[in-house]
């Protein structure tokens, strides 16, 4: 999916997260977590791995973690994309690319 | 990935918690509480400019967090709005047990929802017929319709009359003793009954007033109803306790069960237990009895 406007899903509150996407030239990845140190590795692949499923190559993907469960993460990244491109309201693939 | 056990019409549902489906920190959690079922709500509880956001994360909910065997249930939008489809699809991909029609009013409003139902199984695969449905009646409109409403499909487990918009829609308050909805509790009570569904109260919306909701839940369990939807996890024991069969109760329909099997073997109909006459729907309501108390997890004989 191309990112055609900037986007945002989800919220600051505790055990969201929320995430903006903007359009850039490459793939830019930036997290902030209230638990970085025990799990940034995990909160990147996880968003890496949404963004690879909805074949998002470009783009700049802002993270504000809020100590959220993977499921959380994948939902606020799928929903600001699927935002961007005006496509978030209906006949979404779920278990297609919206799948775990 | 979290697959569910094919949902039963008729399990035990003493309590429905409302929870807001857009809130990762409410549903992550939900089961932990031990309500009977849970309603992850995408309708009044959303914003307007959530609808879609609460669908991405109730699908993933519905996938990855094991709910055990609490039930649950997730109420869709009005059907004079442009989400309940949307609502619909993404139920049935994420494998909830269940959909709550919000503001139901007649019988063909359960039809339609029942084909968007039925087109999101043959969509994503799930077995035809899984889904169950339950309606909510809100409206003077939905109470003169409620037979026909839960009769209207073989999914449909009951109906709940839903106090806020119904006290609206007849311009009365919440009253102490229930007299202001107490025709229209009456009547979907007879209709569920007569379809033999089951029948929900609505919530008690004052969480800090613990001596109004228990006065409220006694009057249910008096009335008939099989439970009622609650809004804070703090209102769970009481109706439940309220739910069970006491053992005076659960004595009474052994004793009636054990003794019925005897007269009969006899070729008795009409027979004294304790003094009192009984006959055959004793014997039926006692066995409801016993069934109840093995699922509320009282029953210790062995019967």
């Amino acid at each position: 999916m191309l990112i055609e406007k900037s986007a945002m899903a989800g919220t600051l509150e505790s055990s969201d997260a929320q995430v903006t996407v903007e359009p850039a030239e490459g793939l830019e990845l930036n997290i902030q977590s209230s638990v970085l140190n025990q799990y940034g590795h995990q909160i990147k692949a996880t968003i890496l791995e949404t963004l690879n499923r909805l074949e998002v190559t470009a783009g700049k993907v802002t993270v504000i973690d809020k100590g959220a469960l993977d499921c959380t993460l994948k939902a606020r990244v799928e929903c600001a994309v699927f935002r961007s491109c005006g496509k978030s309201e209906s006949n979404i693939p779920w278990g297609g690319v919206i799948n775990d | 990935m979290i697959n569910r056990p094919k949902p039963d019409k008729k399990r035990l549902r003493r309590t429905m918690m409302f929870m807001n489906a857009q809130k990762p920190g409410l549903i992550k959690d939900a089961y932990i509480y031990g309500s009977d079922s849970i309603i992850l709500d995408l309708e009044d509880a959303v914003a307007e400019n959530q609808k879609d956001a609460a669908r991405f994360s109730l699908y993933h909910a519905l996938k990855n967090i094991d709910y055990g065997d609490t039930e649950v249930i997730v109420r869709i939008n009005g059907l004079d709005t442009p989400h309940w489809q949307e609502d619909v699809r993404v139920c049935v991909a994420g494998g909830a047990d269940g959909i709550r029609i919000a503001k139901c009013e007649n019988a063909q409003m359960v039809r339609q929802v029942e084909e968007a139902v039925l087109a999101a199984e043959r969509e994503f695969g799930v077995e035809e017929g899984r889904t169950l449905l339950m309606a909510a009646l809100e409206s003077p409109m939905g109470i003169m319709n409620a037979y026909k409403i839960v009769t209207a499909s073989d999914r449909m487990l009951g109906c709940a009359i839903s106090g806020g918009d119904f006290r609206k829609s007849m311009h009365v308050q919440i009253q102490r003793d229930g007299v202001e909805m107490m025709v229209a509790r009456g009547q979907m009570l007879l209709a569920a009954r007569a379809a033999g569904v089951q029948c929900f109260d609505t919530m008690f919306p004052n969480i800090d007033d613990m001596e109004g909701f228990k006065a409220e839940v006694i009057q249910n369990h008096k009335m008939g109803f099989d439970g009622k939807s609650i809004v804070n996890p703090k209102q769970i024991a009481f109706v439940h306790e309220t739910f069970a069969p006491t053992e005076k109760e659960i004595a009474y329909a052994e004793k009636l069960v054990r003794g019925c099997q005897a007269q009969a073997d006899a070729g008795i109909g009409v027979y004294t237990v304790d003094g009192k006459m009984v006959d055959i729907p004793f014997f039926e309501d006692a066995k409801r009895i016993i069934a109840l108390a093995k699922a509320c997890g009282v029953y210790h004989g062995d019967l």
